[in-house]
């Protein structure tokens, strides 16, 4: 196009109800999504505003714009672009003006309904804020000469802008496209009027727009879009050079000026710029000619349409793996790593060239925040198959190098692992696989790792750096444990700690003083390979680890000023400021069985409605809320690529019995003894089984608050009132390890992840279909009638906490819980040394019934509870402050 | 042109002010409101003692029932060096009143909070003879929106309608200007349609009192994205609100004023009006308080101010009247930003800006 085109806007009609049949359709059917995806095909295909107009007799116009523009609004694909309102009825107009945040254009007012009316509305949109198309039309109606066309707009612009002070650049006239070639000669000249009107009202009334409706001009030839095109673009070419802005189009219909075939290019020129009388005449002939081509070629013309879908299978080898890194497919790769593999000398320039080039842009785009994990994790398994293929290569290139004595080297070596007594690894495994992206050698040593092995490890490899996941509080201890090693055994390497237990504060004030070579907090993936890099170059080594100290130093003076700033209050006052209830009132719920009940097979399909996928997002570092990310202007389309694999997977799993779930659920006659429960063999109270202790926040808190206990929802014993309380452990984990491990071998991380992940998610959704159960078992759960939403929410009656979370940080009552339920014989769970369960996607926790009963956090405790809890307990101060570690308020050592 | 509107007194002065100097506005009313550990009886004072609902946490009702602390708030800021406070109105809008059944007092609860910034303004200006202090009316961004549906199943269901939300911003604004503000501010908008119902309800009110007041309006980039929560990138945003001729445009809360430097640059360069940036002290830490000193927030503002892309300046959540001390005294002798001419064009917007 001309270089005035440039800044031409292309108004998308195809959500113009007078424009597209399509759309028609779609919208007295009530099929928005039908009305969505037109409208997202507008934008797709260019156009820089979208009209939108629903005036048709047998629509409700102002409710239909609102719910539109309400739809239009969620979608940040269509409303990225601004709206252009289009109806013949002020009322639809006003009520499309009240959906838009952006600026829009509305189309249109005019001087058809008087002067008064004209500026009346001309005000409100100014106080709207947006622009106007004015059509030429005034009391007498629409003007199609030349000079009648500058008449009437010229008096509109006098008017906006002296009278109203309108904003002239606001202003947008459509002067009205008339059609041409319908016959009558008086019809000739109406291209020609529209384009010479609109060469002196760009003169003549500054800063003012021209507009106009395309498809008018060419409706002699509907039914004919190759004819329709040309015409349009002949059109174009001519009224942008005389200073058209713009034009509502079928974005997607525009074609090049240069590329018309020049003898329909000529007759439609004749036509259009009324050059003779017969032009009509032979434009249409010419046009019958090639519809009639065009029908022809209809039956045998399909081919062409398909062959555009994998044009970039025709790119050079290097561009078809970089495209297919950067989008994860893997389809093709190991046919395109074999071309390559032809191409280059040896199989290491094609993982240093092509394919490193390729995660480059990856992780460029990674950093960049344009790509999310989900993605890299699937580029990765693309660069996974690729090497695959090469790696035979590569031996029996080594094995020929020995001979000549040549080594090679990774970038660096990375060893990472869940360290001891910890189970969980799904955030270790997504590191490990971003570092291999980036051409580290990862060493993965797995889950439950003793100190003693990761460093007899690191020090065979030869570690650049060493890396410590977890996600249970006892793990910390665990991290401190074996930074304290490796100072010991003198270790030089950087050590990493990462995993949903850590944070910044815990590392700089517990772990980084035990281990003067870098200790480093990593907050999630994303951030790990620049610190990597960071570490393991020399030049910048030394200010990245003077930074981090300086950072932690802060962070330790922080934490001791905090300390220092709020006392607790002590464990005497703190329990005279528990929540006191009147037990001869409050609700208390005899269940309809008392001991344990197995479930040894849940069928995982009873188990999958009660999914809460929010947290599966967070798994894989996309956050927001679900269902709200499917279709979040960043994340969404990643987020639903990802939710639809999630589907696939699971749909497997459940199909082919890939995981086995088991559960226990367990009610027991209780009651409170100070901060303890006792259990009771029987309603008689004839025994006590076991006792649950918990702890009591000490935090002081504003006079109508209350230091909170779990202790406190259950009756005490000098109450009078008998007591019921339950438990709970349950696992979706049997068959995740399998499955995980063979999709590993096939070098499909991204699978493995997911594999994890939804045990997780299925563990998380037993538990919380069994906590129905219970609530039903003690009766008051049989009315509850909640959606899936409000059960996500938590918004019934009771909770079910879990040692070693908030409310009762202490895992070690995690044993205690797990004999009275007889849980590891029922369900197989095992305890490990630090009283995490595994398989890792197992879950379990007490039920309280009480109806005030709610989730907090038990805080910082004082060493006055401290020693009374490890006497009610049995143990000795140090267990107990070894257990409750990241709790103490106090320094024990 | 048409009769255009009569301007208040304080249109002049502000205008005087800001040509002269980098103005500074206050910091922020909660937090300092939580260092008085006010209880359920404070909220409720004589007036409310038996209202039938929970009243804590209603900031703005203290006006009428606490009006001392409040005052004494505005007081502290001004001794601190803000040449304007905002009232203490964020939420006095018959929607965000009617969370605490109070939608019958906001006429009355705006006068209040009116009453008690200007009773501290003239304590300020009777202290220091020739200073002038200004009282900016807040007009919050409500917990109801216009552009976004609460109910993720139906994405085109609004819990409120436009009409609903100018008749809210309508009996505030009234009231505010009643009451005497020297200007009007639309802050810390997260959805820019709910801003354009207050611009339009501002604007009507204007007309029915021949009267135009300065409106400063500001705006919240959520995170580093570089949006509004409805999604707009900073140059949509002003395409959206440029209509209502602001006296000043800016950004406030959310980020932490170092994260908001793009943005700020970005307004100072497109904006043809003053801007204000008034961040939190810094990004809120994992115990949801800011850590930012007054040394770090008046070093970080006094950089957007020698780079020339600021005309106000102030603190919003965590910032207390030393930072605002800190702020003000950085910022004093460097001159404030220039106005730009900028092209005329059309400009549009959707979630992203379009020129024509």
């Amino acid at each position: 196009m001309t270089q005035s085109a440039s800044s031409f806007l292309v108004v998308g009609e195809r959500t113009n109800i007078t424009g597209s049949p399509k759309f028609a359709k779609a919208l007295k059917a009530g099929d928005w999504d039908a009305c969505l995806a037109i409208a997202k095909q507008q934008v797709e295909s260019g156009a820089n505003v979208i009209d939108i107009n629903v005036d048709e007799a047998l629509i409700e116009g102002e409710t239909t714009m609102v719910k539109f523009l309400n739809l239009i609004a969620a979608e940040p694909d269509i409303t990225r672009v601004p709206v252009m309102i289009d109806s013949s009825k002020w009322s639809v107009l006003e009520a499309g003006l009240q959906c838009l945040q952006g600026k829009g254009i509305v189309n249109s007012i005019s001087l058809k309904d008087g002067e008064t009316e004209f500026l009346r509305r001309a005000k409100l949109l100014m106080r709207y804020g947006a622009a106007a198309v004015v059509m030429a039309f005034d009391e007498q109606g629409q003007a199609a000469s030349r000079d009648e066309k500058v008449r009437i707009c010229t008096r509109a612009y006098r008017l906006l802008v002296d009278k109203l002070g309108f904003p002239p650049e606001d202003i947008i006239f459509d002067p009205n496209i008339l059609t041409v070639a319908t016959g009558i000669e008086e019809h000739n000249n109406y291209a020609v009027d529209f384009i010479e009107a609109t060469r002196i009202i760009k003169a003549t009334l500054p800063h003012a727009k021209i507009s106009g409706g395309l498809s008018n001009v060419s409706f002699s030839f509907r039914g004919n879009n190759p004819v329709r095109e040309a015409i349009h673009t002949v059109f174009l070419y001519h009224a942008i050079k005389a200073g058209m802005d713009m034009a509502i189009v079928n974005a997607g219909m525009l074609g090049n000026y240069d590329e018309i075939d020049p003898a329909l290019r000529q007759l439609c020129e004749d036509v259009l710029l009324n050059r003779s009388p017969d032009a009509t005449e032979k434009l249409i002939v010419h046009a019958d000619a090639i519809k009639a081509q065009l029908d022809a070629a209809k039956a045998g013309g399909v081919a062409a349409a398909i062959a555009t879908v994998d044009a970039w299978r025709n790119e050079p080898v290097e561009a078809r793996l970089s495209h297919a890194l950067v989008k994860g497919i893997d389809t093709f790769v190991e046919q395109d790593t074999e071309e390559c593999r032809q191409k280059y000398p040896r199989p290491l320039d094609i993982i240093e060239g092509p394919l490193m080039d390729g995660m480059r842009v990856v992780g460029d785009l990674f950093g960049a925040g344009k790509m999310f994990l989900p993605q890299v994790v699937k580029s990765a398994r693309v660069m996974k198959r690729s090497v695959a293929y090469l790696t035979p290569f590569m031996e029996a290139e080594k094995l020929r190098a020995a001979a000549a004595g040549e080594a090679t080297r990774a970038q660096g070596k990375f060893l990472i692992a869940t360290v001891k007594g910890d189970v969980h690894d799904i955030g270790k495994n997504i590191v490990g696989v971003v570092l291999a992206c980036n051409n580290y050698e990862v060493t993965d040593l797995g889950v439950m790792v003793s100190c003693d092995k990761i460093l007899a490890e690191a020090k065979r490899i030869g570690a650049d750096i060493i890396g410590l996941s977890g996600l249970i509080t006892p793990s910390l201890d665990e991290m401190v444990y074996v930074a304290k090693e490796m100072k010991r055994q003198g270790f030089t390497v950087p050590l990493f700690v990462g995993g949903a237990t850590t944070s910044p504060a815990h590392t700089a004030v517990k772990v980084a003083p035990e281990y003067p070579h870098g200790v480093v907090h990593v907050l999630d993936a994303s951030r790990v390979v620049n610190v990597v890099s960071s570490l393991l170059s020399p030049a910048q080594k030394p200010a990245f680890l003077a930074e981090v100290t300086a950072k932690q130093g802060k962070s330790r003076e922080e934490f001791a000023a905090r300390r220092n700033k709020r006392p607790l209050l002590s464990i005497a006052t703190a329990r005279e400021r528990a929540p006191k209830f009147d037990w001869t009132i409050v609700d208390i719920p005899r269940p309809a069985f008392l001991g344990s009940k197995v479930f040894s097979d849940v069928p995982l399909a009873d188990i999958v409605p009660f999914i809460d996928w929010g947290p599966f997002f967070s798994a894989w570092e996309l956050h927001g809320r679900y269902p709200q990310i499917l279709t979040d202007e960043s994340v969404g389309v990643e987020a639903t690529k990802l939710f639809n694999d999630a589907q696939k997977l699971l749909k497997r799993i459940v199909a082919e019995k890939l995981y086995t779930a088991k559960a226990v659920i367990g009610f027991w006659p209780c009651n409170a003894v100070g901060d303890d429960i006792e259990i009771y063999a029987d309603e008689a109270r004839s025994s006590v089984v076991t006792r649950f202790h918990q702890l009591r926040q000490q935090l002081e808190k504003p006079a109508d608050q209350f230091n909170h206990c779990l202790a406190d929802y259950v009756a005490p014993k000098d109450s009078g009132h008998l007591d019921y309380m339950g438990g709970f452990a349950g696992t979706a984990g049997h068959g995740v390890e399998d499955l995980a491990a063979k999709f590993k071998a096939d070098h499909d991380d991204y699978n493995a992840i997911m594999a994890q992940a939804l045990g997780d998610r299925l563990a998380e959704a037993l538990a919380e279909k069994f906590h129905k159960h219970a609530r039903e078992a003690c009766g008051y759960g049989k009315t509850e009638n909640l959606s899936h939403e409000d059960l996500i929410r938590e918004k019934y009656r009771g909770i079910r906490p879990a040692p070693g979370y908030p409310a009762c940080p202490d895992h070690t009552e995690k044993p205690i819980l797990f004999k009275l339920l007889g849980a590891e014989a029922a369900t197989g769970i095992k305890l490990t040394e630090s009283c995490a369960m595994y398989p890792a996607s197992s879950v379990s926790g007490w039920y309280f019934n009480h109806p005030e009963s709610k989730y907090f956090g038990v805080g910082k405790v004082g060493k006055d509870q401290v020693t009374d809890y490890a006497k009610r307990k049995g143990q000795s101060q140090a267990e107990a402050e070894r257990w409750l570690g990241p709790y103490l308020d106090y320094d024990p050592t | 042109m048409p009769a255009a509107l009569q301007e208040s007194e304080s249109f002049a002065a502000l205008r005087d002010l800001f040509s002269r100097r980098i103005a500074v506005l206050d910091g922020a009313i909660g937090s300092m409101i939580q260092t008085y550990s006010l209880i359920e009886a404070d909220f409720r004072g004589s007036r409310f003692a038996d209202f039938p609902h929970d009243l804590k946490g209603n900031n703005d009702l203290l006006c009428l029932t606490k009006p001392s602390v409040i005052e004494e708030i505005h007081t502290a800021y001004f001794a601190a060096g803000a040449d304007i406070v905002e009232t203490n109105s964020f939420s006095a809008t018959t929607i965000g009143m009617a969370d605490y059944h109070l939608e019958s007092i906001v006429t009355e609860l705006n006068h209040a909070a009116v009453g008690c910034a200007r009773r501290a303004a003239q304590k300020a200006e009777a202290t220091t003879p020739g200073r002038r202090c200004f009282v900016a009316g807040a007009i919050g961004p409500l917990n109801r929106t216009l552009s976004m549906s609460p109910d993720v199943n139906r994405p085109d269901f609004r819990a409120v309608t436009w009409p609903q939300v100018v008749e809210a911003y309508t009996e505030q604004i009234r009231a505010l200007i009643d009451a005497g503000a020297d200007a009007l501010l639309v802050e810390t908008i997260f959805d820019t349609l709910n801003a354009k119902a207050a611009l339009f309800a501002i604007d009507s009110v204007f007309e029915e009192k021949n009267i135009r007041l300065p409106v400063m309006i500001s705006v919240t980039i959520t995170d580093a994205s570089g949006r509004t929560l409805s999604g707009q990138t900073t140059e949509a945003f002003y395409n959206s609100i440029r209509h209502a001729k602001p006296f000043s445009v800016g950004i406030n809360c959310a980020l932490g004023g170092r994260a908001m430097r793009p943005y700020i640059e970005e307004l100072a360069h497109i904006a043809d009006c003053r801007v204000t940036c008034y961040p939190n002290a810094g990004l809120p830490n994992a115990f949801g308080g800011y850590d930012e000193s007054p040394a770090d927030m008046a070093a970080i503002l006094r950089e957007f101010a020698t780079a020339g892309l600021v005309n106000l300046v102030g603190g919003c959540c965590g910032s207390t009247p030393p930072h605002i001390a800190a702020i003000a005294k950085a910022v004093r002798g460097l001159a404030p930003r220039l106005l730009p001419t900028i092209p005329i064009a059309l400009r549009l917007s959707g979630l992203e800006p379009l020129t024509a």
